[in-house]
């Protein structure tokens, strides 16, 4: 029962991480219709940012902090600059674009940082943190400082008129320009959001996954996962398909101990447990495409 | 007394097709001015060109200012309110967020509360719908909707594309009605496209006919409408 428990909080830990990547994927869908394939590196650079901050002596949350503002300021840059000329672009030129910062990002890191895997500490307290036996200090500040900043940008979209005039340039651009919204830069300001987010996400799994150039591989492809089970157009959903497919993947592995145990017969565990939760994806999504919370949106032609 | 908006010599481009070739109108303050014609003729085009929404040449000049090189955005917040064709719901929103977002640049939030009571005096029916998904609003609701987010930038202003299209007959008689108190009431001027030439006749003051591209006929709203020629050859009825 402990180990069961300690398999859905650790699953809870991760299915965190997943939600902020994914809802840092969706916030950029949703007002383009692209899949930033570069989310994760550019998470994993701003990781490097706050570690290279801390080795100059700044504390953690101070590095934390600046790290997350200079993400935010990479996303906005980011896109006035490169994606700014290629609104009108085909899609496959878009996609380009996003595989050759995803590389560009992952060598610039290797070539400033080297491909050696890092130590990365954890900012949460070892003692009087945490639940005993269920879950550790970190995996329990995880899971805290991800709830907030989740809960602060729901609060953002939600009550604020910039967090509004940002999903009516998301939902339908041209009326939004129609009341006065300036559309361009609601958009850098979205791509500013999904870096400062994922940012978020790569500093708090960095002291579980180690610091390397290609820590975030794994974690967008589950990040993407959960966006798609949650609804690739619902932030709502994304959040929580990353929250699924986290404690999804630990159950496999969970379910495969079991089994081993009683009947001494190994079919799956840890090492499956990727491939088993992906297979649960896709039959998702075979049986509902949008998405659990997803809509399908049906386009006049 | 100057025009408030000034229109000369406008043509329109959708990529490499032209669409307006020579369309020319003043409004006058206060006034309500439509724009008729058969499909296809340029009404859509001309309120978009207006708006700056495609490839534009021509003079388009508002209270005396060249508005001619400023991007949508910046147009609307002139005060010159486009309520589109489709009306330009956002679904997902509530009605709520439909008005208010276009009051999102005001720091003032009494200011726009005591706007959006004004704006539910036009439209009570708005009001009892406040929380509601904007998309589960029948039509005529939705263009109510459109009509009270143009009204929510206080607008000097008013560019209407069709809004009579697809409602029932009842509804389309409330709306005017509506659109003719707040000519009167708020001193906004309007420029209105119809395809219900009858219907706008009795709205406007005056009258511009389109065909192909270009105006060719105009004058006041009563002498088009008593032209047999005019209504026959351009109106069809």
């Amino acid at each position: 029962m402990e180990q069961f428990l300690q398999q859905i909080a650790s699953g809870l830990a991760n299915g965190a991480i997943y939600a902020c990547v994914a809802l840092a994927l969706v916030m950029i869908y949703v007002s383009t219709d692209h899949i930033n394939f570069a989310q994760g590196e550019m998470a994993m650079f701003s990781t490097y940012i706050s570690w290279q901050l801390m080795s100059w002596g700044v504390s953690f949350w101070i590095a934390f902090i600046l790290a997350v503002l200079l993400s935010f300021v990479m996303g906005v840059v980011i896109e006035r600059v490169i994606l700014r000329p290629l609104h009108n672009a085909p899609v496959l030129s878009i996609v380009v674009v996003f595989i050759g910062l995803l590389a560009i990002f992952n060598s610039v890191a290797g070539a400033i940082w080297s491909y050696l895997i890092k130590e990365y500490p954890s900012p949460f307290p070892k003692s009087s943190f945490g639940i005993a036996g269920v879950i550790g200090p970190h995996q329990l500040g995880v899971v805290l400082v991800t709830l907030i900043v989740l809960g602060l940008l729901f609060a953002f979209f939600r009550y604020t008129p910039l967090g509004l005039a940002m999903r009516a340039a998301a939902q339908n651009p041209q009326m939004a320009r129609l009341v006065g919204v300036r559309v361009d830069w609601m958009l850098a300001l979205g791509w500013g959001l999904a870096a400062a987010v994922g940012a978020v996400a790569g500093i708090m799994v960095a002291h579980i996954v180690y610091l390397d150039p290609n820590m975030m591989a794994g974690i967008l492809l589950y990040a993407f996962a959960g966006a798609l089970v949650g609804g690739i157009g619902n932030p709502g959903g994304a959040v929580l398909g990353g929250f699924i497919v986290g404690v999804l993947e630990n159950m496999v592995a969970f379910a495969g101990n079991q089994l081993e145990k009683a009947t001494g017969v190994y079919i799956i565990g840890n090492g499956e447990k990727l491939t088993v939760a992906l297979i649960i994806v896709i039959f998702v999504l075979t049986v509902r495409p949008a998405g659990i919370f997803g809509r399908v949106v049906v386009k006049r032609v | 007394m100057a025009a408030l908006l000034e229109v000369k010599g406008l043509k329109a481009f959708y990529g490499q097709t032209q669409s307006l070739y020579d369309v020319g109108f003043d409004i006058e303050t206060g006034g309500i001015t439509t724009l008729l014609g058969a499909n296809g003729a340029g009404k859509t085009t001309t309120l978009r060109a207006i708006c700056n929404m495609v490839r534009r040449e021509g003079l388009v000049r508002f209270d005396g200012k060249d508005i001619k090189n400023l991007p949508t955005e910046e147009v609307v917040r002139l005060r010159i309110a486009h309520v589109p064709e489709g009306r330009g719901t956002f679904t997902t929103l509530t009605v709520d967020e439909n008005l208010r977002i276009a009051a999102y640049t005001r720091k003032d939030k009494q200011a726009v509360n005591r706007e959006l009571e004004r704006v539910f005096a036009y439209f009570p029916r708005l009001k009892e719908r406040i929380q509601q998904q904007a998309g589960t609003l029948s039509g005529g609701e939705q263009q109510m909707l459109a009509i009270a987010r143009a009204l929510m930038l206080g607008p000097r202003l008013m560019l209407l594309d069709e809004p009579s299209f697809g409602l029932a007959p009842l509804i389309v008689v409330e709306i005017f009605r509506i659109l003719r108190r707040i000519n009167e009431e708020e001193k906004v001027s309007i420029l209105l496209v119809e395809q219900n030439a009858a219907l706008a006749l009795d709205l406007a003051d005056h009258a511009y006919v389109l065909e192909t591209g270009r105006v060719v006929m105009s004058g006041p709203s009563t002498v088009v409408k008593n032209d047999e020629n005019i209504r026959k050859s351009y109106l069809g009825y």
